[in-house]
C-alpha cells in the first residue's frame, strides 16, 4: 500500500478550494463601468447613494447592470461603451461638476464575490492603456530653497538686533556672515542660533573681521530632503485623486523619484498639466464685523475684506491683509496634544515674527488659512491662445487664536482624521521642491488589448502543446502532470488576486515560464519513478522513492531560482518588478502543486491498488 | 514513450577541456560582436523617445522621416515594427530645456501629415539619467543574484561546486548577450528579465546534476571522481532534455505568438536554454571536477557535512 497521509491530502484539497475561489473572480472578465467620486474629497456613503443614480437613468432608460459603493466611490457597470457614454453624459449634465467621472473597466463577477471582497488582478498599463509619468524631485534644489530661506532670516536678525555686518552670502550649501566688527560677534552668534538652533555655526576672525559660516547638518539635509519628497507625494496624490481615475497609484520609487499610474487615461498633454498646478497658503484673519451670508447674497464683501468658502461650503469673509503664506511654512505634521488630535506648524523667522505681531493684538479672535491652487490653463482670446494662471482657493481651517505664538504653534479642535487632511494641505501649500518629469510613457488602448489577446494566446497554445507532449511521453502520469499544471495556475491566479498585484505583459511571460519550469519538478520525479522501476523495485516502492530521492534536487534548484527572482524583485521598477513577483510566487506555488499535489493524485489512483503489475510512467 | 531505455553511458567528462576552449571562444566573440555592433539598446537603457504608429496602410518610411526633418528632427530613427503597417520612431534623449511633451506632440502632428488617420499606440520618453541608473542597477542585479547563488551552493554542497555553477551562470548570459549583439533585436528590459532569468534557470540546472554527484559519491567509493561526474549527468541526462523540450515548447509559443512586444523576451530564453543545457553539463561539472572535488568533499560521514535528503 502506499498512500499519502490523508491530512496532506486534504490540505492540497483545501488549498485548492481556496484558490479556485480566489483565482474564480478573473473568469468573468470586466465590462464598461463608470465611477464617480465626490470633488468635495467627501465619501460616498455605502448602499444609500447608489439610488439616486441608477434612478437618473432609470428614467433616460439607461440600465446599469451593476451598480455599488467601493472605497467611497460609486461604480456603474454597463453592457457597453456607448451606454456607458451615454450614462455619463446624463450624469454629468444633471448635476455639473459636482462629481468627477471616470470612464473606466469594472468586473462582471457577481455581487457575492464582490460582497466577501474576492477581485480579480487588475490589468497593468501595458494591458489596458494609459499613462506613466514618473517625476524627479529637485533634492538639491529644496535644500538650496533652505539655504535662501535661512540667508534671509539671519539679516533679518542682524538688523533687527542692530549688528552691523559687512555681508551675508549663500553658496555651497553654506550661509556666510561677514561682521564688519569681531566685538559683536558673540552677540551675532545668539542672534543667529535664536533663528535656527539647529544650525551648526562655525567661527572665522581675520584682520578685525568676524566670519560666521552656517551649514545645515546632515540630518537636517535628510530631513529637508525627505519633506521635500513626502510633500510632493501629497501634491500629486491631491490632484491625482481630483483626476477622479480609478486604480490610479503615486507612489515614491527610490530615493528621489514619484511614479505615478494612470490606467485608463490617453490625454498626456492635459494630465502633465493638471498634475502640475501649484499651491499655496495664506493666513489671514477672520473678518467678525460683517455677515458673511450677506456679502454671499449681495456678491459684494465690505471694504477690506474678501469672501472664501470653507470646504463644506458655508461663506466666510476674511481680511485683505495676509499674515504668513505658504512660503514661510516650514513644516505641518498632525501630532496629538494631551490627546487631543492636533497640527503642529512651524514657520520660518519671517513669518514666525508677522504670527508673533498679530496673535499679540488679536487674542481669541478666529484666523483662516486659506488653499489656493494655481492652474496654468490655455484660453482662447481674440483667435490667439494665452496662458493664463487660474486660481482655486478655499479656506481648509478656521481657528481661534488661544495664545501669542511666533513660528511654532497647533492647530486643535480636529478630529484626527480632518488633522492628517489638514496636515497634509499645509504641506502641500509650502514652498515646493522642483520637479521635472524623466520618464513618461502612453500605451494606446489598442495596443493594450492586442498585448493582452498575443500574451494570453501564446499561453493557451503553449500549454496545449506542452499538455500534449507530456500525455504522450508520460501516458497516465504525464496527464497528472498536466492536471498539477493547472492547479498551479489556478493557485498562482489565487495568489496574485490576493496580493491585489497588477498583471502586467512581463506577468504573462513569468506565468509562461512558472508553466515551463513547473514540469521540471514532475519531470524529476517520473525520471527517478522509472529509474527505480528499472532498478527493479516494485511499483509502491519506485513512487515512493521516487518522490524522496527526487526532493533535494528539486528543492535546491528552486531556491536558487527564487533567490534570482527576488533580487530581481528588489532591484527592479515596473515591468521587471511584475515579472519578479510572478516568477517568485510561481516557484512557490510550484514547489507546492508538484510535491503535495503530484503525490495527493498519484496516492489517489495508485495508492489503493495493492498489485500493480505495470506503472503508466 | 522513453528516449532513453537505459542510462547512458556517454563520456562528457573526457571533453570538458575542449568545451572550456569552445566557451572561451563564443565569450570573446560575444565580447567582439558587442564592440563591434554594439547592443542595440532600447530607450528604457539609453533614454530618448521612441513613438509606436500605427498606419492605416503600408507606411511610407521615406515620406515619414521627411516629414520628420521638417518638424525638426533630423536625428530620428524610423523602421517597421511588427508589420509593414507600424512604424517605430526614435530620437536621441531631450535636452535640458526640451519637454518630452512638446516634442512627443509635434511629431504626433508631423506622423498626422504622413497619414490622418494614424493610431498613436505608444509614446515613451525616457531621461538618459533613468537609463543609466538602470544599467547600473541591472549589473549590481547580476552581481548580487551570483553572489548570492554562489553562498547558496556554497553551502548546500562544496566551494568548488559553487566556483563551477558561478562560472557556468557567468557564461550564458554571454551568449544570450551576443545573439542580441549579432542580431541587431533591441535589448529592453523585457529582454533584462529573461537574462536574470537565464541565471536562475542555470542555477536550477547545474544544482540538479550536482544533487546526482553529491548522491553517487558515496555508494561508488572505489570510483575515481571523473566517472562520478560522468555517470551522474548520465543519469541526469533524461531527465535533462525532457526538461528542456517542455521548456522550450512553451517559450518557443511565446517567441511565436506573444507578439512584438514579447519576442525579445522569448528569443533571449530559447537561446538562454540552450547555452544552459550545455554550460550545466560541461562547464559547471568539469570546474568543480578541475578543482579538485573527490569524495572526501561530499562524504556523509564528513562533521561539515550538508544536509541533504530532507524528507
Amino acid at each position: 500500500m502506499n498512500r499519502y497521509p490523508l491530512w496532506k491530502s486534504l490540505l492540497f484539497a483545501g488549498v485548492m478550494l481556496l484558490a479556485l475561489l480566489l483565482a474564480l473572480p478573473n473568469v468573468f472578465g470586466s465590462a464598461p463601468a463608470l465611477q464617480l467620486s465626490r470633488k468635495d474629497g467627501e465619501l460616498f456613503a455605502p448602499a444609500t447613494s447608489v439610488q439616486q443614480f441608477t434612478d437618473l437613468l432609470a428614467r433616460e432608460q439607461v440600465k446599469a447592470d451593476a451598480s455599488f459603493v467601493e472605497n467611497g466611490r460609486v461604480v456603474l457597470r454597463f453592457g457597453d461603451v456607448p451606454t456607458q457614454l451615454k450614462a455619463r453624459d446624463l450624469i454629468e449634465s444633471s448635476s455639473p461638476g459636482a462629481y468627477a467621472i471616470a470612464t473606466t473597466f469594472a468586473s462582471r463577477a457577481p455581487a457575492w464575490a464582490r460582497a466577501v471582497g474576492l477581485k480579480p488582478m487588475s490589468l497593468g498599463l501595458d494591458l489596458r492603456g494609459g499613462i506613466y509619468l514618473v517625476y524627479e524631485v529637485d533634492v538639491d534644489g529644496a535644500v538650496k530653497q533652505t539655504l535662501q530661506r535661512l540667508e534671509r532670516d539671519y539679516r533679518l536678525a542682524l538688523r533687527e538686533k542692530r549688528i552691523q555686518y559687512e555681508s551675508v552670502e549663500g553658496g555651497n550649501g553654506t550661509v556666510i556672515v561677514t561682521l564688519k566688527d569681531a566685538a559683536h560677534l558673540d552677540e551675532a552668534r545668539a542672534a543667529l542660533t535664536a533663528v535656527d538652533a539647529n544650525v551648526t555655526l562655525s567661527t572665522t576672525t581675520a584682520d578685525g573681521a568676524a566670519e560666521l559660516r552656517a551649514s545645515l547638518s546632515d540630518v537636517q539635509v535628510k530631513e529637508r530632503q525627505n519633506f521635500a519628497i513626502q510633500q510632493n507625494i501629497t501634491a500629486l496624490g491631491n490632484r491625482v485623486n481630483l483626476l477622479g481615475v480609478s486604480e490610479a497609484s503615486v507612489q515614491r520609487q527610490g530615493s528621489n523619484r514619484i511614479a505615478v499610474q494612470l490606467p485608463g487615461v490617453q490625454d498626456a498633454s492635459e494630465v502633465i498639466r493638471l498634475l502640475g498646478k501649484t499651491a499655496t497658503l495664506e493666513f489671514r484673519l477672520v473678518d467678525q464685523g460683517n455677515n458673511p451670508i450677506d456679502a454671499q447674497q449681495s456678491g459684494h464683501a465690505p471694504l477690506g475684506t474678501k469672501l472664501y468658502k470653507e470646504r463644506n461650503g458655508r461663506p466666510v469673509l476674511l481680511k485683505r491683509d495676509v499674515i504668513v503664506t505658504g512660503e514661510q511654512l516650514t513644516n505641518a505634521t498632525s501630532t496629538f496634544q494631551q490627546g487631543e488630535p492636533a497640527v503642529s506648524v512651524n514657520l520660518d523667522a519671517h513669518g514666525g515674527d508677522e504670527m508673533l505681531r498679530t496673535t499679540r493684538e488679536n487674542l481669541g479672535k478666529p484666523m483662516a488659512v486659506v488653499f489656493i491652487e494655481r492652474e496654468r490653463q490655455l484660453r482662447e482670446q481674440d483667435g490667439q491662445k494665452v496662458a493664463v494662471d487660474v486660481n482655486r482657493e478655499e479656506v481648509i481651517s478656521v481657528a481661534t487664536i488661544r495664545g501669542v505664538f511666533s513660528n511654532q504653534f497647533q492647530i486643535t479642535g480636529l478630529t484626527s482624521r480632518e488633522g492628517q487632511e489638514l496636515a497634509k494641505l499645509l504641506r502641500a501649500g509650502a514652498l515646493a521642491a522642483p520637479v521635472y518629469i524623466v520618464e513618461q510613457r502612453l500605451i494606446g488602448p489598442s495596443l493594450g488589448q492586442d498585448n493582452i489577446d498575443k500574451g494570453v494566446s501564446a499561453l493557451v497554445i503553449g500549454s496545449i502543446a506542452l499538455f500534449v507532449f507530456m500525455t504522450l511521453y508520460y501516458s497516465a502520469f504525464g496527464v497528472v502532470a498536466n492536471f498539477v499544471l493547472i492547479c498551479n495556475v489556478v493557485l498562482l491566479t489565487a495568489c496574485l488576486s490576493l496580493f491585489g498585484a497588477a498583471l502586467t505583459l512581463p506577468g504573462i511571460a513569468g506565468i509562461m515560464l512558472t508553466v515551463g519550469m513547473a514540469v521540471d519538478a514532475n519531470i524529476l520525479i517520473y525520471e527517478r519513478i522509472r529509474e527505480e522501476v528499472r532498478n527493479g523495485n516494485s511499483p509502491h516502492a519506485a513512487i515512493k522513492a521516487g518522490f524522496e530521492k527526487a526532493f533535494s534536487a528539486i528543492a535546491d534548484a528552486n531556491v536558487t531560482t527564487l533567490i534570482a527572482g527576488v533580487v530581481l524583485f528588489l532591484f527592479g521598477t515596473g515591468p521587471i518588478k511584475g515579472f519578479a513577483v510572478v516568477l517568485s510566487v510561481g516557484i512557490l506555488t510550484t514547489l507546492f502543486t508538484a510535491l503535495m499535489g503530484s503525490r495527493t493524485i498519484i496516492g489517489l489512483i495508485w495508492g489503493r491498488r495493492s498489485a500493480i503489475k505495470r506503472l503508466p510512467v | 514513450m522513453e528516449f532513453f531505455h537505459s542510462t547512458p553511458r556517454f563520456r562528457f567528462m573526457a571533453m570538458r577541456r575542449l568545451c572550456y576552449l569552445i566557451s572561451i571562444i563564443v565569450i570573446v566573440g560575444s565580447m567582439v560582436a558587442e564592440g563591434y555592433h554594439g547592443l542595440n539598446l532600447a530607450v528604457d537603457f539609453t533614454g530618448g523617445v521612441v513613438i509606436e504608429a500605427g498606419f492605416s496602410g503600408t507606411a511610407d518610411l521615406d515620406r515619414t522621416r521627411a516629414a520628420l526633418k521638417t518638424a525638426g528632427y533630423p536625428e530620428v530613427a524610423v523602421q517597421n515594427f511588427g508589420s509593414s503597417k507600424d512604424v517605430l520612431v526614435r530620437l536621441p534623449p531631450l535636452g535640458e530645456k526640451q519637454s518630452a511633451n512638446d516634442v512627443t506632440q509635434k511629431i504626433e502632428t508631423a506622423l498626422r501629415a504622413v497619414d490622418p488617420s494614424v493610431q498613436i499606440r505608444r509614446t515613451e520618453v525616457v531621461g538618459p539619467q533613468v537609463g543609466k541608473e538602470l544599467v547600473v542597477k541591472g549589473l549590481e542585479a547580476m552581481a548580487i543574484t551570483v553572489l548570492l547563488i554562489l553562498v547558496y551552493i556554497a553551502f548546500r554542497f562544496r566551494w568548488k561546486f559553487g566556483v563551477g555553477a558561478v562560472l557556468a551562470t557567468l557564461h550564458d548570459p554571454f551568449v544570450v548577450i551576443g545573439v542580441f549583439a549579432l542580431t541587431g533585436m533591441t535589448f529592453d528590459l523585457a529582454v533584462l528579465a529573461a537574462v536574470l532569468a537565464v541565471i536562475g534557470y542555470s542555477i536550477n540546472e547545474t544544482v540538479v546534476v550536482f544533487d546526482r554527484v553529491r548522491e553517487l559519491f558515496p555508494t561508488m567509493r572505489k570510483a575515481e571522481p571523473i566517472e562520478v561526474f560522468d555517470r551522474a549527468i548520465n543519469e541526469t541526462l533524461s531527465r535533462t532534455v525532457i526538461t528542456k523540450l517542455a521548456t522550450l515548447i512553451v517559450v518557443v509559443a511565446l517567441y511565436l505568438f506573444g507578439g512584438e512586444a514579447l519576442r525579445g523576451f522569448g528569443l533571449a530564453l530559447i537561446v538562454g536554454i540552450l547555452a544552459v543545457t550545455y554550460s550545466s553539463m560541461y562547464i559547471a561539472s568539469g570546474v568543480a571536477l578541475d578543482l579538485g572535488s573527490s569524495h572526501r568533499d561530499l562524504m556523509p560521514s564528513e562533521r561539515n557535512a550538508p544536509v541533504d535528503d530532507l524528507p
